[in-house]
């Protein structure tokens, strides 16, 4: 399995054709205190950058894109009852939605997890 | 991810000034946003906590952003009356009112506090006002624009402002200065504390009992560590100032409030006294006069929200197909554990009880007019 990292701060794990997504510590650290997390629909296709989800904290909401072009095979329903899971586990339990990848390729040019902690101590 | 007030967009394009206290804040472990023109801490350990301990114990807030004004000479009551809608001239030495400036047409310019000094605070000025720290300079040139040239206006830029929040803010403030154990909701006066003089007012922006002291800003960091070496107090941001003031149901300046809504529809109509409302002779009373014969033609509502997705500022209010409002604040309550929200309705939906709908991203979600507070109230108010 592989993890990749975007520069709007969502990370990727790859399983043969399936992605998992999440945000990652730095960004629930930033949003603060998490209530709600609006999940896309099992079934629903994705473009690579497309509005797929919404994390709201105390202070705002904040959009989740898609970092790959995909189909929602699973949205992570542990958060619909427990919205904070992303602040106490974003990199693992708090995971917001897993896609079937339709284009391996748009994984080229994304961060591992030292380039990221590379761009995000320059932040 | 991207946002209308996320990681990306919290630096501010302006250069910022920082407060008194700015380092003091960063040493806490602040994260500092730009705010009115400033480098302001909004959170330390985190809103939902910060939010939690106010509403239990004492939270200290540094709201010296605001502006501090002083106001002397010859007819000062008579020019403040022509300014301010409220009853300035039977406010008694060390009791504070709630005001606010309109302009001609009656819209809001800003919200403040308005007290008369005495015992020679503030080199003998007749009264203080403090007002809101992004529309100050603003405020400043409305009031010199209409005040005579007898009455001097001071801006103290270099006081400082803190408030000491929560159930717990008068024990803690009395183990430093006992004397503060005395005053009660909207009374104020002056203190000494280790040869500093202080103004101190029983008031604040959260629906607890507080204080909000002015000191010189030279000795501000003094009493901040003096005040969270206490075990009751801790350090709170604007994150939570913000929660805290929306629970408790009052309007802030630039969402709730603006020059696009008037006194009346605000339902801050408690803030001009009866003699002001018959006999006028304030910017903006022909307004008041009429709103308060037909009603305004829209008022400011609390709004509770089913469900947990929180309407923010800007969502639209509709009943059916017709939109009758917009949500001007909004957000997760902590102490009620739902979100709520303010905003104003027309007024034939403003009636407490009315079922509304929210338009969330495209979605309707179900809202009532609730009754404010959201919170309970719990001002000092006798002893």
């Amino acid at each position: 399995m592989s993890r990749y990292f975007t520069e709007e701060h969502e990370w990727i794990d790859v399983e043969g054709e399936i992605a998992t997504v999440g945000i990652t510590d730095y960004a629930q650290e930033q949003l603060g205190d998490i209530v709600f997390v609006e999940l896309p629909v099992e079934g629903a296709t994705f473009d690579k950058g497309d509005d797929a989800a919404v994390v709201e904290s105390v202070k705002a909401a904040s959009d989740v894109y898609a970092p790959i072009s995909g189909e929602v095979v699973e949205a992570n329903a542990a958060l619909e009852d427990e919205p904070a899971l992303v602040n106490s586990d974003a990199e693992e339990d708090g995971w917001f939605f897993k896609l079937r990848v339709t284009d391996a390729s748009e994984l080229e040019g994304l961060m591992n997890e030292a380039a990221y902690k590379k761009f995000v101590a320059a932040l | 991810m991207s946002g209308n007030d996320d990681i990306a967009t919290l630096a501010e394009e302006l250069p910022l000034e920082a407060l008194p206290l700015d380092a003091w804040h960063r040493a806490r472990g602040a994260r500092m946003v730009g705010f009115a023109g400033y480098h302001m801490p909004i959170q330390y350990e985190g809103i939902m906590a910060e939010h939690a301990w106010t509403r239990e114990h004492a939270g200290l807030f540094d709201v010296s952003h605001m502006g501090q004004l002083s106001f002397s000479g010859d007819g000062v009551d008579d020019a403040l009356e022509h300014l301010l809608p409220s009853d300035i001239k039977g406010l008694k030495p060390f009791r504070q009112r709630y005001s606010m400036l309109l302009d001609q047409e009656g819209g809001i310019l800003d919200d403040l506090m308005v007290s008369r000094l005495g015992d020679d605070a503030f080199d003998g000025a007749a009264i203080y006002m403090v007002v809101n720290g992004a529309t100050k300079y603003d405020d400043i040139g409305w009031m010199i624009e209409h005040l005579p040239d007898a009455v001097v206006m001071n801006h103290m830029a270099d006081q400082a402002l803190l408030a000491l929040q929560g159930p717990e803010a008068g024990e803690a403030l009395a183990t430093l200065i006992p004397e503060t154990a005395d005053l009660l909701f909207m009374q104020s006066g002056p203190f000494t504390w280790r040869g500093v003089q202080l103004w101190i007012s029983r008031s604040g922006y959260t629906g607890e009992d507080g204080f909000e002291i002015s000191i010189p800003a030279d000795d501000v960091t003094l009493l901040a560590d003096a005040l969270c070496a206490l075990p009751q107090v801790k350090p709170i941001g604007l994150g939570a100032r913000d929660s805290l003031r929306l629970e408790a149901g009052l309007p802030l300046y630039g969402h709730d409030l603006s020059p696009a809504v008037s006194t009346i529809a605000a339902d801050l109509g408690f803030a001009i006294q009866k003699r002001r409302r018959e006999e006028g002779g304030f910017i903006g009373h022909a307004r008041v006069l009429k709103e308060l014969a037909d009603g305004p033609g829209a008022k400011r509502v609390g709004l509770k929200i089913e469900g947990r997705l929180p309407a923010r500022e800007g969502a639209t209010i509709h009943v059916g197909a017709a939109q009758v409002g917009e949500v001007t604040s909004g957000g997760f309550a902590p102490s009620v554990g739902a979100p709520i929200a303010m905003g104003w309705v027309s007024l034939p939906h403003s009636a407490v009880g009315t079922a509304l709908e929210i338009e969330v991203r495209g979605k309707r979600i179900a809202a009532v007019v609730a009754p404010m507070p959201f919170v309970p109230h719990r001002y000092r108010r006798k002893v």
